[in-house]
């Protein structure tokens, strides 16, 4: 293949490892066919129909794929569960409502490889057996929307979708449905709803298990959109070949988008679990700006809970566990599982020491409060309520007892909601409080306490009870 | 006033009803996307007319209007920004964006929250509305102006330029 250069001040890292992200900002690329195909686009779709779909499934599983998008599921498992014997139609849709905050990967290739997607998707549905699928694009994409549309046209056109697929007999038809901005819509049974034309509320698990009863109620896979890339480059090398890449139960390449206080934010493309954190952050992003130093990060989203510099963390199990600092957790799925936060959606937020905890913290349950679909009283309430408590705590109304209420608040809101949401908005609160009790506590007033923020108190105050 | 829905509109709609072959109603939002850009927002009767085009209640447009934060009851400017508002760009500076995008509009900052999302300018020319992330974390601060995004912005007239 010939040599890819990238446009200048856009060179991947040299520790990067470019699979997915091998066409962006590349030299001469553009996102027509013919530029796809001349770089042998859709050959591994040819490949592919020459083999039985079960074979392809198994392609998948032997790499041990596991999802992008939050979960972390290993893909070709979740194809599975698809029930034995079924005899309804099976939908496949591509999540690409990317709204996770932090994370910004599947952009990049819906904007600059939409026909590396198109043919890991059209590889994925024949091996499920799909024959309508959908990739649900988050509304602030437009460009993007119509740049797959664009790559969807020209696919069928040369005959890589619509009817006998390169005469292979079998017929696909994806389309691209806009989401309307609510990030809900990025949960997968939200999805689902709002593909129904509905308020996208989110359906209850069980029984409500998209592979089983999705779409319509028909058996239904959801995928990220770089998972989905992913197959088409397992198919190429083979599973064991391609779970050669990264490290066990770990294996593939996977994007990581760092922001925050990084002297060079960006998205680099790593080997799972290659890389530390430590060298992500100063090899990688150019280290911490000047004068600055690590406070904290936020490992995989928003929602995974974030990691405090001075920690020690314990990584391994029996005779190989070992502790670590923040600096050498490796980036992969299950090492930061055991420092008790998660890879996530690959999302790493770094924060320096000229961050106050009771800020970031009030951003980040403004998000929840506005994002929140309001179904279950403890995820609609709670959310609130930790936005108001942290908007008085950056307010200075805050009372020292508003930080215990605040943790109070967030535990009674996981595991007792439909969806992870819940889990979403509380592990943020539960993990700052647990990890910067003494900075929160320090950000409230003492002499406020039972003053205007507690109700009984008020009520007692005003001679009501 | 009556709606009148341009034929050309109205054979964008009906073409994007055929993506959905198995249930009609799966049509809302790209129904509602294409009358609201044309239309800029979604008046009752707008909502009224894609009911009964999809032969639906009024009610089920309605709650979907009222769900998704992309659909608009109100008018918006003739150049709608949205500026984002969360972690990372918030580090970056957005907050400070859009209250110089506001200054520079003549739009009242003190308008613009999450309950009241749109807030246009007095000229009518702009609107601002702030945002949740606009996954482009890495380039903050960040705002779109209609389609367009803007990155890693210093100031709000780098944004404005071009559309003064
Ligand atoms: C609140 C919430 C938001 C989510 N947002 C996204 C998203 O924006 N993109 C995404 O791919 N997955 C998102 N997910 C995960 C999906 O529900 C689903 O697990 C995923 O799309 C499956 O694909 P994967 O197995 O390829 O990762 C979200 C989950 C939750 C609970
Ligand atoms: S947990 Fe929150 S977002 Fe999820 S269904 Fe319940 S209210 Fe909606
Ligand atoms: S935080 Fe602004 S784009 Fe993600």
């Amino acid at each position: 293949m010939s040599e890819i250069t990238y446009k200048s001040g856009y060179e991947p890292h040299a520790r990067e490892h470019r699979v997915i992200f091998r066409n962006v900002d590349r030299v001469g690329w553009d996102t027509s066919i013919d530029t796809a195909l001349a770089d042998g686009a859709y050959e591994q779709l040819r490949k592919a129909l020459t083999m039985e779909p079960a074979a392809v499934t198994d392609e998948v599983k032997k790499a041990g794929l596991r999802g992008r998008g939050g979960a972390g599921f290993p893909a070709g498992v979740k194809w599975g569960f698809i029930p034995k014997g079924n005899t309804k139609p099976v939908y496949l849709i591509c999540n690409a409502d990317e709204s996770e905050p932090g994370t910004f990967k599947d952009r990049y290739i819906l904007h600059q490889d939409p026909h590396q997607l198109l043919e890991g998707m059209i590889i994925s549905c024949f091996a499920t057996g799909v024959h309508l699928a959908y990739i649900y694009i988050r509304e602030e994409f437009p460009m993007a929307a119509k740049i797959v549309e664009k790559a969807i046209a020209e696919a069928h056109e040369k005959g890589f979708l619509g009817k006998n697929i390169l005469d292979s007999g079998f017929d696909l038809e994806i389309y691209v449905h806009r989401g309307a901005g609510a990030y809900i819509c990025g949960e997968e049974t939200g999805l689902i709803e709002s593909l129904e034309g509905k308020r996208a509320y989110p359906r209850i698990k069980p029984p409500y298990f998209p592979a089983a009863m999705g779409l319509y109620l028909c058996p239904t896979i959801v995928n990220n959109v770089e998972t989905l890339c992913h197959v088409k480059h397992i198919l190429e090398i083979g599973g064991e070949e391609w779970a050669k890449t990264g490290t066990k139960n770990n294996t593939g390449t996977r994007i990581l988008c760092v922001s925050g206080d990084v002297q060079k934010p960006g998205y680099f493309e790593i080997e799972v679990g290659k890389l530390t954190l430590g060298e992500v952050i100063n090899d990688m992003c150019g280290g911490m700006k000047p004068g600055r130093t690590l406070k904290a990060v936020i490992p995989g989203g928003s929602s995974s809970k974030v990691l405090r510099a001075d920690e020690t963390f314990t990584i391994g199990r029996g005779d190989d566990a070992k502790q670590i600092s923040i600096w050498d957790i490796p980036m992969d799925f299950d090492s930061l599982a055991a420092c008790g936060s998660m890879a996530g959606s690959g999302g790493v937020i770094v924060i320096d020491d000229s961050r106050s905890i009771s800020w970031i913290l009030n951003n980040i349950n403004n998000f929840y409060a506005h994002e929140s679909c309001g179904q279950c009283t403890p995820c609609r309430e709670g959310s609130l309520w930790m936005k108001k408590i942290t908007d008085r705590l950056v307010t200075g109304q805050a009372s020292p007892s508003d930080i215990p209420r605040l943790d109070k608040v967030a535990r009674s809101i996981e595991g007792r909601t439909i969806c992870a949401f819940g889990e979403a908005c509380s592990w943020p609160t539960e993990a700052f409080i647990e990890k910067f009790r003494d900075e929160l506590v320090g950000d409230t007033r003492p002499e406020l306490e039972g003053a205007v923020v507690n109700p009984e108190t008020r009520i007692a105050n005003a001679g009501l009870k | 006033m009556s709606l009148e829905i341009p034929p050309d509109l109205e054979a964008l709609i009906d073409e994007s009803i055929t993506h959905y072959p198995v249930s009609k109603r799966s049509a809302v939002l790209p129904v509602l996307h294409h009358l609201q850009t044309h239309f800029r927002y979604l008046s009752s009767e707008i909502i009224e007319w894609a009911a009964a085009k999809l032969e639906l209640e009024p009610i089920h447009i309605l709650e979907v209007v009222t769900f998704y934060p992309g659909f608009r009851q109100e008018a918006p400017g003739k150049f709608h920004i949205r500026v984002c508002r969360t972690l990372s760009c918030a580090m970056a500076g957005s907050h400070e964006l859009l209250a110089s995008l506001c200054e520079k509009t003549g739009i009242d900052r003190k308008n613009v929250s999450h309950h009241h999302p749109i807030a246009v300018s007095p000229d009518g020319k702009f609107s601002i509305e702030f945002v949740e992330c606009l996954a482009s974390c890495g380039s903050a601060p960040v705002c779109m102006v209609e389609d367009d995004l803007y990155e890693r912005v210093k100031d709000a007239d780098e944004v404005l330029k071009s559309y003064f």
